[in-house]
């Protein structure tokens, strides 16, 4: 019960030991990514919400930074899979006075671990552990850099709404320069041909962005109606202490999404939010549980995407049995 | 073991003599007597019973070379790097002389530890070592150092390392008072809040990695005042590592006005750009960070016009453990005696078409003259003390970090293949390397 064929009856292909961005993947592995979702996303469906495709595996889920939601998500993702999960969780700090990342992650390998999903505040971190494990190193999370699988269940949620990612305009709006969250998610979409807006004030926003191929608007209201899709970013109050915006209040104002400019957007305009939402600022609350919103889909579709990255990672070694046993090699 | 007495006479014969201080680049024969340059030219079969020949055919024959920004660690972190090892690295790179930054533990900012780093040169007992004493008293930016004491002690030039003096008042005193002692102020331009928690090029690279970068700006910003310092004062100024094009502009301008200012580059922000950090890798995070393909380009036409004065390497050993907590939490800097003169020849010569005399000018004659060593060394000419590096210009090598001679490791050229290996070196005359391989007795371990 494990997908082995998309929809169109093609096998799926992955190669990878590690995901660690959406960066260095073909369009052509995105799109598995999010067939072998599709498939997962049915067994959440069941009364049994089980499946034995990671079974004897084990998964360790090492953060070093807070986060409750994908280290759940994950955590749901690897037992649905039959997968044994361990949590570790510890604080950057301690790594960087003692022991190394390197070390850190030595050790939990010594004890037989298959995949190591890795939250990590250091942009990078992800790379440095995949070139020391010979585990799978699936990026939760790293510094500024990336974020997969949120861009991942982003996508998954665009796509299931509209049908395609193709031709949409996607504005990602908030503190893009910063946010891992916006980096792969302009990867992804534009290796599946959508429009990408990079919005926020120029300290959040620079020009330069305009290099990874984003269109880069410092005026929210001006895109409102031509916009198919928002992902509000949730903005750090700590930007504002290191002064990059006068306060959030302006933000808001300026770049906030409410019900004013919603009357202004397409009828057929999506709303994201990665979350955890701070109700009021980047988003109200009205907007985020209003009918254009997707905020829960995007959960919900965050443990299918999870699983299938965890079982495409976890079943690299060995081709998956029943394509083995087909005879349907070229 | 007891030191060989050296025989009085020494002769170079059938090399390639480039001495770019007398613009000399012919083959012929080197007489050293003692720890001096006594004729060079065609000398005919010495009539002497005690002169030592060696041949050195089919190799170029170089005033030894002058690093004029080197880190060594010592006093404070013996673990990354000492006098010692430094100094072993510098002979394997055909390094003789070196000026050591004062950004140690405790600070070059005294009479006492400079005196203590020419001991310790001494004790190594290999390359001329000397200090670069402190601007301000602990590095701090806020209180002149004692300039005259340091000066006495050995200092050669002055400057506060990696931390640029921020007030340009202080700098302002500072090159004022370096002006009694006729001995340059090194500046490291990098305006601290430009550069905040930057670890790399502001650019392309840096967003695409996610990474906080440093703006070029951060450095003509602070280049802009101390040219603008330099000139009121009228005192010396020499701009430590440039990396941008926006810096050799700066540069080219104040030396067309006439301003008494001179600048250097390290062969990694020439050859390198900041694509090499595209693998995380934390040996090319370095300060100021590597630029793009553009910046790099400006630096070499800046070497070749001659607004760039000087190559030097800025070695800057750091442990394994340190470049192991990965790219944003490693130390900036990188090793680079041992490939100072490989990368920099092959480069500059093979991919920029440099004559080889410009390429070693710019490691001998010109850091010879703003240290103000220029009356002994960085010469072949007769009466100069004989520090002379021998070169293979002809066989490729490749760089390997396990071969060196420093203790750390982190270098940028790891597996780059050049030319312009150290053969033989000479220092006050005596022969610290022969073929590639340390002369016993030369160089005991450094005593504490």
């Amino acid at each position: 019960m494990v997908p082995t064929e998309d929809n169109a009856g093609r096998r799926l292909e992955w190669g990878r030991k590690d995901l660690l961005g959406l960066e260095e993947l073909s369009r052509q592995e995105i799109l598995t990514i999010l067939d072998v979702a599709e498939g997962f996303r049915e067994v959440s469906t069941r009364s049994v919400k089980k499946v034995p495709a990671l079974r004897g595996k084990v998964i360790v889920n090492l953060f070093f930074e807070a986060s409750t939601r994908t280290r759940i998500s994950f955590e749901l993702a690897g037992t649905r899979l039959s997968a044994d999960v361990i949590n570790f969780t510890g604080s950057s700090s301690s790594t960087v006075k003692g022991e190394t990342l390197n070390d850190t992650a030595r050790n939990v390998e010594a004890m037989g671990v298959d995949i190591v999903v890795l939250r990590h505040p250091c942009s990078g971190a992800a790379y440095q552990l995949s070139r020391v494990l010979n585990a799978s190193i699936v990026n939760a999370g790293d510094g500024s850099h990336e974020h997969p699988t949120q861009a991942l269940l982003d996508i998954f949620t665009i796509r299931e709404r509209r049908g395609r990612i193709e031709g949409l305009k996607v504005a990602i709006v908030g503190d893009v320069s910063h946010s891992r969250v916006a980096r792969s998610n302009i990867w992804g979409l534009q290796k599946l041909g959508a429009e990408v807006y990079a919005v926020g004030p120029p300290t959040l926003v620079p020009r330069g962005l305009t290099k990874l191929g984003v269109r880069v608007s410092h005026h929210l209201d001006d895109l409102l109606p031509e916009i198919d899709v928002f992902n509000m970013l949730r903005i750090q109050t700590e930007r504002q202490d290191q002064g990059l915006f006068p306060t959030i209040r302006e933000y808001s104002r300026l770049f906030g999404l409410n019900s004013e400019r919603m009357r202004r957007v397409k009828p057929e305009a999506l709303v994201l939010h990665p979350g955890p939402i701070n109700r009021g600022v980047e988003i109200t609350p009205d907007v985020a549980d209003g009918p254009q919103s997707v905020i829960l889909d995007q959960v919900t579709n965050g443990l299918a995407v999870r699983m299938a990255v965890l079982y495409l990672v976890g079943n690299r070694m060995a081709a998956p049995p029943v394509v083995a046993s087909s005879g349907a090699r070229e | 073991m007891k030191p060989q007495r050296p025989t009085r006479f020494t002769l170079l014969s059938g090399g390639r003599i480039v001495d770019p201080a007398t613009g000399r680049d012919e083959v012929g024969d080197l007489l050293l007597e003692r720890d001096r340059i006594v004729s060079l030219g065609r000398i005919p079969s010495p009539p002497r019973e005690d002169v030592e020949t060696l041949s050195v055919d089919g190799l170029v024959v170089a005033p030894g070379l002058i690093d004029m920004h080197v880190h060594l660690r010592e006093p404070g972190n013996a673990e990354e790097e000492t006098i010692w090892s430094g100094s072993r690295a510098a002979i394997a790179g055909g390094v003789t002389t070196m000026a050591c930054f004062p950004n140690t533990e405790p600070a070059v900012d005294n009479d006492a530890a400079a005196e203590f780093v020419v001991l310790q040169g001494k004790r190594a007992g290999l390359a001329n070592v000397y200090p670069v004493g402190a601007v301000t008293l602990g590095r701090e930016g806020l209180r002149l150092a004692e300039m005259g004491g340091l000066a006495r002690a050995g200092a050669v030039a002055f400057s506060d390392a990696d931390r640029t003096i921020r007030s340009a008042e202080v700098m302002r005193r500072g090159l004022l008072y370096a002006k009694m002692f006729d001995l340059p102020v090194i500046s490291h331009c990098e305006d601290p809040d430009l550069r905040g928690v930057g670890v790399m090029n502001y650019g392309k690279v840096a967003l695409r990695l996610g990474l906080p970068g440093i703006p070029d700006v951060a450095e003509d910003i602070v280049l802009a005042r101390d040219l603008l310092l330099a000139e009121i004062t009228q005192g010396r100024l020499h701009v430590g590592h440039m990396s941008t094009r926006g810096s050799v502009r700066l540069l080219r301008e104040a030396k067309s006005k006439g301003v008494a200012v001179t600048g250097e580059v390290t062969p990694p922000h020439f050859a390198l750009t900041e694509e090499s950090l595209l693998n995380y890798d934390p040996n090319f995070k370095l300060v100021p960070p590597l630029r793009t393909a553009a910046d790099a380009e400006a630096l070499v036409e800046g070497l070749r016009d001659g607004v760039i004065d000087v190559i030097c390497s800025g070695h800057a050993p750091h442990s394994l453990e340190e470049k192991e907590l990965g790219l944003v939490y490693a130390p900036p800097g990188a090793v680079g005696l041992e490939s100072l003169f490989c990368v920099s020849y092959t480069v500059l010569s093979e991919r920029y078409g440099f004559p080889l005399i410009r390429v070693l000018e710019k490691m001998t004659i010109q850091p010879a003259k703003i240290l103000k060593l220029a009356g002994d060394r960085g010469s072949l000419e007769p009466g100069k003390v004989a520090d002379i590096a021998v070169f293979d210009v002809s066989t490729e090598r490749s760089i390997h970090a396990s071969r060196f001679q420093s203790k750390s490791r982190n270098t940028c050229f790891e597996g780059f293949r050049g030319k312009g290996s150290a053969v033989h070196v000479f220092v006050g005359g005596r022969a610290v390397l022969r073929n590639g391989e340390f002369v016993e007795a030369s160089g005991t371990p450094s005593a504490p």
